[in-house]
């Protein structure tokens, strides 16, 4: 079950694709005039746009259940070291040999948004606060699972530390990698939801995400972000690289 | 043994078949299921259980994202729809009254009887071999639902998912369920197809007795 991204991921493909079955979607969307569309809708049938207006209301509406189904406490089911699948899947919208490269040493996440205490963090201020690990199961978009193990910074103690306003809505985050998504508050402050900084008890690899990553064992796979370099608060809501395409937002597990 | 909807009538005479909740149910479910399969075999292709991947052709929702916001649309229409026809057939007394009672004995006895050719099709009223796929139907689409859930939230229904083998084992079960409702769709359309007279009654809910 190799995931080349490529297919299924690849943006500009799926613009192609997009396009490629324009047509065909026209033809189902004929096969379904029996009703089931204006069921679901309650509007014109023929018209594409109001379709996805629909799907799309949809998905936002899922968000909202999703955050009312979210229990704050529940933990996610965690695994022996034995269970950890290996070698561990990367994924990404590109190639393993394209991911980014960034510097340890000079490397400073940036902060800004509802943060009182604004200034940067190097690799070695983030390994001196308190770690975390966790064997979890990263379970992607794609139907896809695989087990890991992560170490890190709870990320509730350092939104803490560095005095975000916990009442805000969003946390969001930018990626040396051009990567861009945020979460909801709550599944912020998760017990479990980590600012990792090791993979198997090492130094987060390249391929994993290095310099950090967000590991959030309630959420799926694209909303672990990888190669942070900027986290904000905000109570705009920001969206993000897969959501702006149409995966839902929440994406809860 | 068994009284149908339409209790005793004589032949020639038109009774009630299917109840109006039953024909409205069933039409909103075939669209329901239709969009939840298609767009479903579409998600099943971005990341496939078996070494085969489903037709483009026949799949909905264009790209992995697409599908996803078909299915997670379409589950409502296929969870309030069914809620509405299950809490129907109780409350009504329709499955208790159509599909009930069915014993092995039954079971063993109609399939002696289509061995036979002589299975008995009454109108207004479901042999053994009927029911059980009725009630089978609908423990199938429960499943494929409760197997959904626990893919979907495989944290929040942890419990739920221990009992299907955590989340890669209720990918299965939702396949497999999927597979069961699909076989199921194609032999029903069959059996319409080769007994053509129990179409319309399923729009107009009117049958007449053969004389």
């Amino acid at each position: 079950m190799k995931r080349r991204p490529g297919i299924e991921a690849n943006p500009v493909e799926c613009t192609r694709q997009e396009i490629r079955f324009l047509e065909r979607r026209l033809l189902l969307k004929g096969a379904l005039s029996v009703g089931a569309l204006s069921l679901l809708s309650g509007c014109d049938i023929t018209d594409e746009e109001t379709v996805h207006k629909v799907l799309w209301n949809m998905s936002r509406w899922n968000d909202r259940v999703q955050m009312a189904l979210f229990d704050p406490r529940r933990l996610a089911p965690t695994y022996a070291e034995s269970a950890v699948t290996r070698p561990f899947p990367f994924n990404a919208y590109y190639r393993e040999s394209e991911a980014p490269v960034v510097d340890g040493d000079s490397f400073r996440l940036e902060l800004s948004g509802l943060i009182r205490d604004r200034r940067p963090w190097s690799l070695a201020e983030l390994n001196s606060l308190p770690q975390a690990t966790q064997i979890t199961r990263h379970v992607c978009v794609e139907g896809w699972s695989a087990i890991g193990k992560w170490s890190g910074v709870p990320f509730r103690t350092f939104l803490e530390r560095v005095g975000a306003d916990l009442n805000a809505s969003y946390v969001g985050f930018k990626c040396a990698d051009d990567y861009y998504t945020s979460i909801d508050m709550a599944t912020a402050l998760h017990p479990q939801t980590q600012l990792t900084l090791r993979f198997e008890d090492r130094t987060l690899p390249r391929s994993y995400g290095f310099p950090m990553k967000l590991r959030i064992p309630t959420k799926l796979g694209f909303k672990n972000p990888k190669h942070i370099m900027a986290i904000y608060v905000t109570n705009v809501y920001p969206g993000g690289y897969w959501e702006d395409k149409g995966y839902n937002w929440f994406a809860g597990l | 043994m068994t009284r149908g909807v339409a209790g005793h009538s004589s032949p020639g005479s038109v009774i009630r078949v299917h109840p109006l909740t039953v024909r409205i149910t069933h039409w909103i479910n075939v669209a329901a299921v239709f969009m939840m399969a298609a767009s479903g075999w579409r998600i099943y292709n971005a990341s496939p259980l078996f070494p085969f991947t489903f037709p483009r052709d026949i799949t909905l929702g264009g790209w992995l994202a697409g599908a996803l916001q078909w299915h997670f649309a379409a589950m409502w229409l296929l969870v309030g729809n069914g809620l509405i026809y299950v809490a129907y057939g109780i409350i009504s007394g329709h499955y208790r009254r159509s599909f009930l009672p069915i014993s092995l004995n039954s079971l063993l006895r109609a399939f002696a009887d289509t061995l036979h050719g002589r299975l008995s099709h009454a109108v207004g009223e479901y042999n053994a071999l009927q029911r059980m796929a009725y009630l089978g139907i609908i423990a199938m689409v429960i499943l494929v639902v409760l197997s959904g859930l626990v893919i979907w939230k495989p944290v929040q229904f942890q419990t739920l998912g221990a009992l299907m083998g955590d989340y890669p084992g209720a990918r299965l079960v939702h396949f497999f369920s999927m597979a069961a409702i699909v076989l199921f769709v194609v032999i029903h359309v069959v059996m319409v197809l080769l007994v053509p007279r129990t179409f319309v009654p399923m729009w107009t809910g009117r049958a007449r007795k053969p004389l």
